[in-house]
């Protein structure tokens, strides 16, 4: 165990655990202020990686496919929100979970149809693609050391956005009680959307950014849509900075976990015992963070209901 | 005289209009996601060997019935329950993934369909569990790995680090690898099948400080693997080994120069110098556009083996004892080279070491380099005891 492994795992954790969050924030604010289970944030996460890799490989530039796929998103992610999504808010969760698993199914099938079955290659931009020196034989690849500037940067810009702003005061109060909010004549209705573009062009974002390290391929979005629901549950429904906060305990937990507990595991267990338990411990680690959360505190870390 | 052989004539002709009209294969493979590349290019070299042959198998109209199972064990288990039940398939080919593979052949050995593998080679039908329907036409799933072994040995490489998915094929690949290494194994990590970060294990392994690293990470988590090897720059601390699979076309591909240098181990090459796989490696790129992998030149063996085999039983597919012998067999010039089937089924054959440089025309593609193992046979063979027909 040494001081650059936990060094280069801690960046590891942060960088995962900040993409985590560009997608819980989104959905946190959804759940808490209207109250609806949008099993499709996932979706909007592949449409913006799609986006970022078709726009990237038509212009060539890194930048502008990540704006073009945040916008191009938002703009989705608004209309699906007034023409489909709006009509649910009334509706009890099982509705919400049958009608957005429909979008899961249809988004896909879409995005088959549209870029073919196979996985798209995103490639960072050529100046991000090798190790940036850190420190004493602590080298850190560049592209990630970017995604992670990205993400605290958005994380600052949230947290001005929620808590100095008007919006953000809307927000807050249509996410601490609705309906109190509603009877004071905050019109909902335009808060609601601009909320669901804010939080699809976050999604975009972190699927462009992610694309290069990941694969930009169909059903990308279901198994992070799961981490997602897992961050928001910790840190509190509808409390950005509970989905800060839980975002980056996830992504440490599973990035530690992975190493840690094969090698803690092997100190104690004989090598094939150790090699069998390891990695599947290691796999339900951050469920059972989760577990071990909801038991203590219910409502999550902060939760945004008084 | 010429009465009889007349009669014996017209008699051929009814036996072989009374034989089957139509073979049917079962094609099913991965052909969506990050690792659809492997089982496009085992689909495209069996339809080239089709094509060559006017659509028949053996002189038998041959119709492929092609299924994707998205790599996902479940998909391909209701794949082939319809294949079986509904196609009535003859046979059944195309399975990437040994996940998926040990999932569905159950099924399919039980209803006595021949299942002949173009890829996936697990150890649980190489020994104990042999099966007189089950065919292996690439590897076992040990060869390469042993290859590779046996190669960071004659290297002189003391110390290496392991890494490999945790599935039955990733466990095969570390046991191949171990068997013929001698030197220590620091660290053996298992990842997720299907996984895609690798930034948690790539900081372990740089920790681990290893002489080399050798890694089974097939289709898109070879190529995401070597992309972030690369890009923390791990390539300038130690060598990176892997099998073909990871240093194949479709991953040169997607990487390009920084993997000018590796070496890797396999059954096959593309300038192998045969004739048969010459036609092959020019007949593919004349197709396709581009050069074939070791996938496809499975694939292209495999349709061309049930050729073989169903014009020895002259068409007659429904007479399983034949077929399984004809099978056994293998009468027919592998683009490999020399290929004959062990007692398990499995193939006896030679593996060899690749580069990977930039030829004459600037193509960053495989060398040839030399043979690792020849006429290799797989370490389960002894411990199956075939059931005669």
């Amino acid at each position: 165990m040494d001081a650059i492994l936990l060094a280069e795992q801690a960046l590891n954790g942060l960088q995962f655990g900040l993409m985590l969050f560009l997608l819980a924030a989104g959905l946190t604010l959804v759940f808490g202020i209207m109250d609806m289970i949008n099993l499709a944030h996932g979706s909007l996460y592949m449409v913006g990686a799609y986006l970022a890799a078709s726009v990237a490989t038509a212009s060539g530039s890194f930048v502008l496919a990540v704006l073009a796929a945040m916008a191009g998103t938002a703009v989705l992610g608004a209309l699906l929100e007034g023409s489909l999504l709006r009509h649910l808010y009334q509706r009890d969760h099982l509705h919400q979970v049958l009608a957005t698993f429909g979008l899961i199914l249809m988004a896909n099938e879409a995005v088959r149809m549209i870029w073919g079955p196979e996985a798209l290659s995103l490639n960072p931009p050529q100046a991000l693609s090798g190790p940036v020196e850190l420190g004493a034989e602590l080298f850190y690849p560049a592209y990630r050391l970017m995604i992670i500037a990205v993400g605290l940067a958005v994380a600052v810009l949230l947290y001005f956005l929620v808590a100095h702003t008007r919006l953000g005061m809307l927000v807050r109060a249509g996410a601490s009680n609705r309906e109190m909010a509603r009877i004071m004549g905050v019109r909902v209705r335009l808060v609601f959307t601009l909320v669901f573009a804010i939080g699809a062009a976050l999604c975009a974002l972190a699927g462009a950014l992610l694309g290069p390290l990941l694969a930009v391929q169909v059903g990308m979005g279901e198994s992070v849509l799961i981490l997602a629901f897992v961050v928001i549950v910790i840190g509190g429904i509808g409390s950005v900075r509970g989905a800060f906060v839980g975002a980056l305990l996830v992504g440490m937990v599973d990035t530690m976990g992975r190493t840690l507990l094969p090698m803690s595991l092997r100190a104690v267990l004989p090598p094939s015992v150790a090699a069998n338990l390891g990695p599947a411990l290691a796999s339900i680690l951050i469920y059972v963070l989760m577990a071990g959360v909801l038991f203590f505190r219910p409502q999550g870390l902060f939760p945004a209901r008084g | 005289m010429k009465k009889t052989i007349a009669a014996l004539v017209l008699a051929g002709l009814a036996s072989a209009a009374s034989a089957t009209d139509q073979i049917r294969i079962g094609f099913m493979s991965t052909l969506s996601g990050p690792s659809a590349a492997l089982g496009i290019d085992i689909r495209d070299a069996f339809a080239l060997a089709l094509k060559a042959n006017g659509g028949r198998l053996g002189g038998v109209p041959a119709e492929m019935i092609v299924v994707d199972d998205q790599m996902n064990p479940d998909t391909g288990k209701q794949l082939v329950a319809r294949l079986l039940k509904k196609d009535r398939v003859d046979v059944v080919t195309g399975i990437v993934f040994s996940n998926v593979m040990l999932a569905v052949a159950p099924a399919i050995l039980d209803n006595q369909t021949f299942l002949v593998s173009a890829n996936a080679g697990p150890g649980a039908y190489s020994g104990e569990g042999c099966n007189p329907y089950f065919y292996a036409v690439s590897w076992q799933n040990d060869g390469y790995h042993e290859a590779a072994g046996h190669y960071a040995t004659t290297k002189g490489l003391k110390n290496v680090v392991l890494l490999a998915p945790n599935y039955p094929a990733g466990k095969d690949a570390l046991t191949g690898f171990k068997r013929l290494y001698k030197g220590q194994v620091v660290d053996e990590i298992y990842t997720k099948l299907g996984q895609l970060d690798f930034a948690a294990e790539l900081a372990q392994v740089r920790a681990a400080k290893p002489e080399a690293v050798y890694i089974f990470q097939p289709g898109g988590m070879g190529i995401n693997f070597i992309k972030q090897w690369v890009a923390a720059g791990l390539n300038r601390q130690m060598t990176l080994i892997t099998p073909g699979f990871s240093a194949d076309e479709d991953v040169i591909k997607a990487v390009g120069d920084p993997m000018l240098g590796m070496f890797n181990t396999s059954h096959w090459a593309h300038d192998l110098g045969n004739a048969e796989n010459r036609r092959f490696v020019a007949d593919f790129q004349k197709e396709y556009g581009r050069t074939p992998t070791v996938y496809a030149a499975q694939g292209y063996d495999t349709a061309r083996l049930l050729d073989a085999a169903v014009r020895e039983i002259k068409g007659r597919v429904e007479d399983k004892p034949a077929f399984g012998k004809a099978l056994a067999a293998a009468p027919f010039k592998s683009v490999r080279g020399d290929f004959r089937f062990n007692v398990n089924h499995f193939p006896v054959q030679s593996y060899y070491l690749r580069q990977i440089w930039r030829d004459p025309g600037g193509r960053v593609t495989n060398k040839l380099v030399s043979t690792v193992l020849t006429n290799h046979a797989d370490f389960y063979a002894s411990a199956c005891r075939m059931k005669p027909w």
